[in-house]
């Protein structure tokens, strides 16, 4: 058994575990926080993505273990004050889902292609960044349309963060 | 997967003595293969030693043409360095396109060398730009490390610490991803290093794995153009045959590959 000590947003957390639980079981079903999907077994489609320590990983693929002292953030941790993160409202704005599977890793990858490359995001980029998320539903044009505009509206934010 | 004990290393050493100590322990890197095998149960290792804590190994120092380049640096790491950037964007570029930005995030240098699986992008970029692998044992040239595909010169407890490098004159990686993995059908690793010394790796391509094609280094050492490739042969005994592609096809591959990256490199 591993003792595991994770910051779960924002919030420390710790149990014992087996060294071979994955981070996404971890949050899944020891903190029960469910927003976090798994949708394949290869490694492949993104609906685990969460981020730690601020950068975007398939949270299927990780040890708890491994992010043991580490910062994790998963869908429940983004919106605040009662109002919705702007990628999660553009998202909604954008009907960038359908069943909505894909949908909480999708938000994910796309707050982390902000944090990486900036709020000014065209559709060659968010398409070639999407690599690692599938989506079974939409065929991804919503989806770059809501990347684009939730992209904008976070770069609004840092704008007045700034000031 | 199957029940496995997790450990973490200190340092070096912490690492070869916490190996030795188990039944039948494996490194751990960023985990994007090794995790993925063991939960197809395709792997079992009794223990995981944890090579990402190791203090500094994850450094990319660049003075001048040198390039050395810690083990545990990840893909994203390797893509973003600017100094990198400058004296070998070639490598840089690999990097970029290693997967998607999830895998990028935690999958490092070390690991990909030390899986040498034969569809990897590192492995070729190691051949041509003739790297020194650096262990926790000792020294050796890429061309020693590479012993055939998913096959290395790494003893059972030795591990990479580092590769290193003189940055070519010019260079260029070309791939043909495979759609869906994203992994190379083929990849040439093109390197000019000066005076009539251009060396050529090539991935995904061949049933031996990763291998230096020597007409195509004669013919560009002569000539750096891609009208040299043309009368190079690429055997299509040698080439692998799945349903992604027959022997036939990647043997045509390998020379447009390379024609791609002369051009890309000739700027
Ligand atoms: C969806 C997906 C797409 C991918 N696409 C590509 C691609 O396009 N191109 C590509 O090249 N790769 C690709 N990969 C593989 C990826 O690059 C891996 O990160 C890499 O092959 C292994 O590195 P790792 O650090 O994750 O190693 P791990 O998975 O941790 O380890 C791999 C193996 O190497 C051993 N090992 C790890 N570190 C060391 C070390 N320092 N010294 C000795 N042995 C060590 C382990 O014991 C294990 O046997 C992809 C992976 C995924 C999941
Ligand atoms: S569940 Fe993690 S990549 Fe599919
Ligand atoms: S909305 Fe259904 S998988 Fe993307």
């Amino acid at each position: 058994m591993a003792k595991v000590e994770i910051t779960v947003n924002g919030k420390a957390t710790s149990a014992n575990v087996e060294d071979r639980t994955l981070l996404v079981d971890y949050l899944r079903e020891t903190r029960n926080l469910t927003g976090t999907h798994v949708g394949c077994d290869t490694s492949q489609c993104g609906a685990c993505v969460v981020h730690v320590d601020g950068k975007a990983v398939k949270s299927c693929t990780m040890l708890a273990a491994q992010a043991s002292g580490s910062d994790v953030k998963t869908i429940e941790g983004v919106a605040g004050n009662g109002a919705l993160h702007p990628m999660q409202e553009a998202f909604h704005q954008n009907h960038g889902l359908q069943c909505g599977f894909c949908t909480p890793g999708m938000i994910m990858a796309g707050i982390d292609m902000v944090n990486r490359l900036g709020p000014k995001l065209d559709e060659k980029i968010i398409r070639a960044e999407l690599e690692g998320n599938i989506c079974r539903c939409t065929g991804y044009h919503n989806i770059v349309k809501s990347i684009a505009a939730g992209a904008k509206e976070m770069g609004k934010g840092m704008k007045k963060a700034a000031q | 997967m199957y029940d496995t004990n997790y450990h973490r290393a200190k340092d070096a050493a912490d690492a070869g003595k916490k190996l030795r100590a188990c039944d039948d322990g494996m490194y751990l890197s960023g985990g994007m293969t090794l995790l993925p095998t063991m939960k197809q149960r395709l792997a079992a290792p009794s223990d995981l030693i944890d090579l990402t804590y190791i203090k500094d190994m994850n450094k990319i120092e660049v003075k001048g043409k040198e390039v050395t380049i810690g083990a545990t640096a990840t893909h994203a790491e390797v893509a973003t360095h600017a100094k990198l950037a400058k004296v070998c964007p070639s490598l840089a570029g690999l990097a970029a396109h290693i997967g998607d930005p999830h895998v990028r995030n935690r999958g490092t240098i070390g690991g990909s060398i030390a899986n040498n699986d034969p569809a990897a992008d590192y492995p070729s970029a190691m051949l041509a730009l003739g790297a020194t692998i650096i262990t926790n044992k000792r020294k050796m040239k890429a061309e020693k490390f590479f012993t055939g595909m998913f096959d290395t010169a790494l003893a059972e407890d030795e591990f990479v610490k580092a590769v290193s490098f003189m940055a070519p004159k010019r260079g260029a990686y070309a791939k043909f991803p495979n759609p869906a993995s994203r992994y190379a059908m083929a990849g040439v690793y093109v390197a000019d290093h000066g005076k009539g010394d251009v060396r050529v790796g090539v991935t995904g391509a061949s049933q031996g794995g990763v291998y230096r094609p020597k007409d195509m280094e004669k013919a560009l050492s002569k000539s750096f153009e891609p009208g040299s490739l043309e009368g190079c042969k690429v055997d299509e005994g040698d080439m692998l045959s799945d349903i992604h592609g027959s022997s036939a096809y990647r043997a045509n591959l390998v020379k447009v590959m390379a024609k791609r990256a002369v051009v890309a490199a000739a700027g």
